[in-house]
């Protein structure tokens, strides 16, 4: 045992954060084979995606914390000047411009940036004392804020609600007061009205339809609607594997994707669904015991926000799909079928763990 | 870098960011309670709700349409089937081009530009794995060429639907009627649950009026579907029930025996089994073909159909109101014997004409110089008109109402099929009501050779006529002998109902008035003796001839200067044999001229052709000794004893 935890440490992985990682993305896969129709193609893909992100996982966790510390000026003004490149020469998809095409190859730059900004808020962070001063506490919202609109403007709404938890958390580790936080709250409620006169017809909608989805069922309802007689006709024990109707018969819409925890809810039943959350905890706390156990506070700090910021993922992906929260497109990390955000969560996996196992060193 | 590792107040710090994790923790199981609590409210509060909602997205109710019941003449030779109609249906998931599709199938069978059309318009709507109707009414050599052309076509097919079919056509379509499409009106006034998956509904006739029977209890599949609703597998199916098939008490034969006697006439015949009151033939002359209606009829040909001067729509039978005209005497001339009336059991003068005392007008005879000294006997013999002008005087109007009212004129027979007409039989009260005038002696002159106010429909004239040869049990008017369950063949028969029973007070004065009957066809001076020729039977009848446009004082009734429109009807009542009757007949010949010459033929045709042709001559003889015994009972006092229903 002692060995086997020192050889671990020796390639710089965490086991209790890689088990609970490699047991979600199990628990991914099982669903997936259910939710995409029985189709092998699809968990094949999927589980060669996971491979791909725990291998990046494993060379993230191989680069010490200092040299992400030297690389996040860097890497933020690069993600930035990339996400404005976005706005100018991007590639438009379903009406929204989200993509950047090099070559054959093409790549979402929000994805790099979710790393980048809890990098840089962290790195500026750190600079100072903590808690920080009020100029520090500006600033590093500022640095949050200018990817955050850039974001918007794709639009993305998911996204960038997702970087901007990612600043606003880091700044919360270290210590801003109570007071600070309440007056952003507060202020962030008044901005509501403001937010709601920018917002696009389709995300007013969005969070109309959350108010009373029967308005419009066969339209912007319908997802909502669905997912919830999903999650509902499941009970306790659920349906079954393949045997859930809502996902087998086509009524539940993007089932293998950001709907895919209602395929759970239907299938595997409130049990199931606790299980899956209880992994999802796991990582969570495994990743906040990390954060407080690192020496230095740009680890800390950087390792903190990245769990807590997986854990919106969760919470606002499940927090839709069960009908509490509007539809944004957020998936529900390492279960829904697809590559961009679970590589840069694997990323993200692979620096906390980088923290972690680095934190004997006299430098982060 | 120097800054960082000057740990200044290091402990405070990290206890800091330690506390903020902590929070963090905390913070985060309180949203993921939030969640747990949504989850709990879902699938265990709400759970049955949801269930429910997700067994109704996943399973759909599918019907079965019944198959319509069949509708057979008396010896079981088919009226209205149910005879496939062949369309092709295209399943657009398995087409790859469906404009070349089209323009391939187009060298085999026709397609109209409109049917195009309308399958492309209902492409754009459906589901692409759904059956789209290309084109409907495929006669066989398409079906056949299409058949030999199949493998080149996947996703095309035949589908072969039911449809109602009339192989008679014209024959009967008055009496059995037609189908067509549900209309809106129809959907609000049936059980549309039982109506889904059919399409059509009985329009009129006996198709409308047993829609009940006809029609049957629809079935169901319970299917589970997919969200695009393709049915994926059938969970449970629960068949239809067909409808009952009918046996009509008309005879085809007998019916197309007064079809062809009417010939190009309009006109209406109606011959009844006196002892049952079941309708052996029901003609309204002229027709149409109910095979139109089934498919849609065009708009055009619908219009023509009503706009026809010659009304073949109208069902003259039941709809069509006639003054009786002479036809009425024999029952006249009963009232008279059982009230005592004047000269019925004597004799009176007939000079030619008849004049109200104190009168200027002149009531005239149909013969101008009169009939002279004559008597009851004679006076129906001959139709003597003034004979009748008197009696009705003595009678007066009210005594003749409650006596015809008896025989059924001026109410509905009972017949079951919808729309039957009242007819008219007047009196006082009646003109008080509907006219807010008094009535005129005058008028009770004229109503006593049917004239008028009285109108009476063919019907009503053949169950009147039938109640005179059961003498005097009135019987509903029966137009369905039986009705069986297809599958299991059981047979149901549907009892004659007796509507009244009319008690003489002396049996001889009835034995008088049908003895007049016999004589108006066999007797030397009879109206109708011409159809006497060569009869093997006796006949019982009474001629009719009824005014169409009133003549003038002075004037004389010439046909050749008169419109055809404006020719006299033509009427004709009769039954046979005189003993025993087994059938009454009632004919109308519009603008015939006289009942003598235009009707009276026709009536023997059809008796003729039913005592040739019937396959198991009744034995109605028992039914009338049965009737004659029960009026020799005490219990039935009073002349009239109507019996409910």
């Amino acid at each position: 045992m002692e060995s086997r935890i020192a050889f671990a440490e020796r390639l710089h992985l965490d086991v209790p954060l890689l088990l609970g990682v490699l047991l979600l993305s199990a628990f991914g896969l099982v669903a997936l084979h259910s939710a995409g129709g029985q189709d092998t193609d699809l968990v094949v893909r999927q589980a060669i995606r996971l491979a791909v992100g725990f291998g990046l996982m494993f060379i993230f966790a191989q680069i010490a914390p200092r040299r992400f510390f030297a690389w996040a000026p860097m890497a933020y003004l690069v993600g930035v000047l990339l996400l404005c490149a976005v706005l100018v020469v991007g590639e438009t998809a379903q009406g929204a411009r989200r993509w950047l095409r090099v070559g054959t190859f093409s790549f979402q730059p929000s994805e790099f940036v979710k790393l980048t900004v809890p990098l840089m808020v962290a790195w500026f962070i750190s600079w100072g004392d903590l808690p920080p001063r009020l100029w520090r506490v500006v600033l590093g919202g500022l640095f949050t804020l200018v990817p955050v609109v850039l974001i918007m403007r794709q639009p993305d709404l998911g996204t960038s609600l997702l970087i901007f938890a990612s600043g606003a958390f880091v700044l919360f580790l270290a210590g801003v007061g109570w007071r600070y936080i309440m007056a952003l709250a507060a202020s962030g409620a008044a901005c509501v009205p403001l937010l709601w006169h920018f917002m696009h017809d389709y995300q007013r909608q969005r969070v109309l339809t959350l108010l009373d989805p029967q308005q419009d069922p066969l339209g912007a309802g319908y997802h909502i609607i669905q997912s919830t007689i999903a999650i509902g006709s499941g009970g306790i024990y659920g349906k079954g594997w393949f045997n859930g109707t809502q996902s087998q018969l086509d009524f539940l819409p993007e089932r293998s994707t950001d709907f895919v925890f209602a395929v759970i809810g239907e299938e595997f039943g409130l049990l199931g669904a606790l299980v899956l959350l209880a992994v999802y905890l796991f990582i969570v706390y495994r990743g906040l015991y990390i954060a407080a156990r690192a020496k230095y506070m740009f680890g800390k700090l950087l390792a903190g926000a990245l769990v807590l910021t997986f854990f919106i993922y969760v919470f606002v992906n499940i927090g839709m799909v069960s009908g509490i929260l509007p539809v944004v497109g957020l998936p529900l990390p390492l279960v829904s079928y697809g590559g961009t955000s679970m590589v840069t969560l694997m990323a993200g996996f692979g620096i906390v763990m980088s923290v972690h196992t680095h934190r004997m060193l006299l430098s982060p | 870098m120097a800054r960082l590792l000057t740990l200044k107040d290091f402990s405070r710090e990290s206890h800091l960011a330690t506390a903020r994790a902590l929070a963090a923790v905390i913070i985060v199981g309180l949203l993921t309670l939030v969640l747990v609590g949504r989850l709990v409210h879902l699938q265990v509060l709400k759970h049955q709700h949801f269930t429910t909602l997700s067994e109704n997205n996943r399973v759909k109710i599918v019907p079965i349409a019944p198959t319509r019941g069949l509708i057979f003449d008396r010896n079981g030779e088919i009226l209205a089937q149910n005879l496939p109609a062949y369309g092709i249906e295209v399943i657009p998931e398995l087409v790859e081009d469906v404009d070349a599709l089209i323009m391939e199938l187009r060298k085999i069978i026709e397609i109209s530009d409109a049917d195009e059309e309308e399958f492309l318009a209902v492409l754009a709507r459906k589901p692409r794995f759904e059956k789209i109707p290309l084109r409907s009414r495929l006669d066989d050599y398409e079906v056949a060429r299409f058949a030999v052309n199949r493998h080149r076509f996947p996703g095309v097919d035949i589908a072969a639907r039911l449809a109602r079919d009339y192989p008679h056509g014209e024959l009967g379509v008055h009496l059995v009627g037609y189908v067509g499409r549900i209309d809106r009106r129809e959907l609000d006034s049936i059980d549309q649950a039982d109506y889904r998956g059919t399409s059509h509904i009985g329009k009129t006739g006996i198709e409308a009026s047993h829609e009940d029977w006809l029609h049957g209890t629809v079935g169901y599949q319970r299917v589970e579907t997919n969200a695009q609703g393709r049915i994926l597998r059938v969970l449970e199916r629960h068949d239809p029930v067909p409808g009952r098939n009918l046996y009509l008490t008309m005879d085809a034969g007998l019916q197309r025996t007064a079809k062809a006697a009417l010939g190009d006439e309009r006109g209406a015949i109606v011959a009844l089994e006196p002892a049952t009151g079941a309708v052996l033939a029901m003609v309204s002359a002229p027709g149409f073909n109910p095979n139109l209606f089934v498919h849609g009829i065009g708009v055009d040909t619908y219009r023509s159909l009503q706009r026809s001067p010659a009304r073949p729509l109208f069902n003259r039978a039941i709809n069509g109101q006639y003054p009786p005209g002479s036809t009425i005497k024999p029952l006249l001339g009963l009232a008279g014997l059982e009230h005592n009336v004047g000269h019925a059991h004597g004799e009176s003068w007939c000079p030619g004409w008849f004049r109200l005392p104190g009168r200027e007008r002149r009531y005239r005879d149909w013969k101008k110089h009169g009939h002279g000294r004559i008597g009851l006997h004679d006076a129906i013999v001959q139709s003597c008109d003034v004979y009748f002008y008197e009696l009705a005087l003595g009678l007066g109007i009210d005594r003749m109402h409650e006596y015809m009212s008896s025989f059924g004129f001026g109410a509905r027979t009972g017949i079951r099929l919808g729309g039957e007409s009242l007819g008219l039989m007047p009196s006082r009260a009646w003109k008080r009501n509907a006219r807010s005038q008094s009535w005129y002696p005058g008028e009770t002159v004229i109503t006593g050779i049917g004239q008028g106010y009285m109108l009476a429909t063919p019907l009503q004239l053949a169950t009147a006529t039938a109640a005179i040869a059961t003498r005097g049990i009135r019987m509903r008017p029966r137009i369905v002998d039986r009705t069986m369950d297809p599958a299991s063949g059981e047979t149901e028969v549907v009892e004659p109902e007796t509507t009244a029973t009319i008690s003489p007070l002396d049996f001889a004065n009835w034995e008088r008035i049908v003895e007049a009957m016999a004589d108006v066809v066999h007797g030397s001076e009879g109206t109708a003796r011409r159809i006497s020729a060569d009869i093997g039977y006796q006949i019982a009848g009474k001629t009719g001839t009824a005014q169409v446009v009133g003549i003038g004082q002075n004037e004389e009734y010439d046909a050749d200067r008169l419109e055809k429109r404006f020719h006299d009807h033509g009427l004709f009542v009769a039954f046979a044999p005189v003993e025993e009757p087994q059938i009454a007949v009632a004919v109308i010949v519009e603008n015939g001229g006289s009942g003598s010459g235009a009707a009276a033929p026709l009536a023997r045709l059809v008796i003729d052709a039913w005592f040739d042709d019937a396959p198991s001559p009744p034995a109605p003889g028992q039914r009338t000794l049965r009737a004659a015994s029960e009026r020799d009972q005490p219990g039935s006092a009073g002349p009239i004893a109507p019996v409910p229903g």
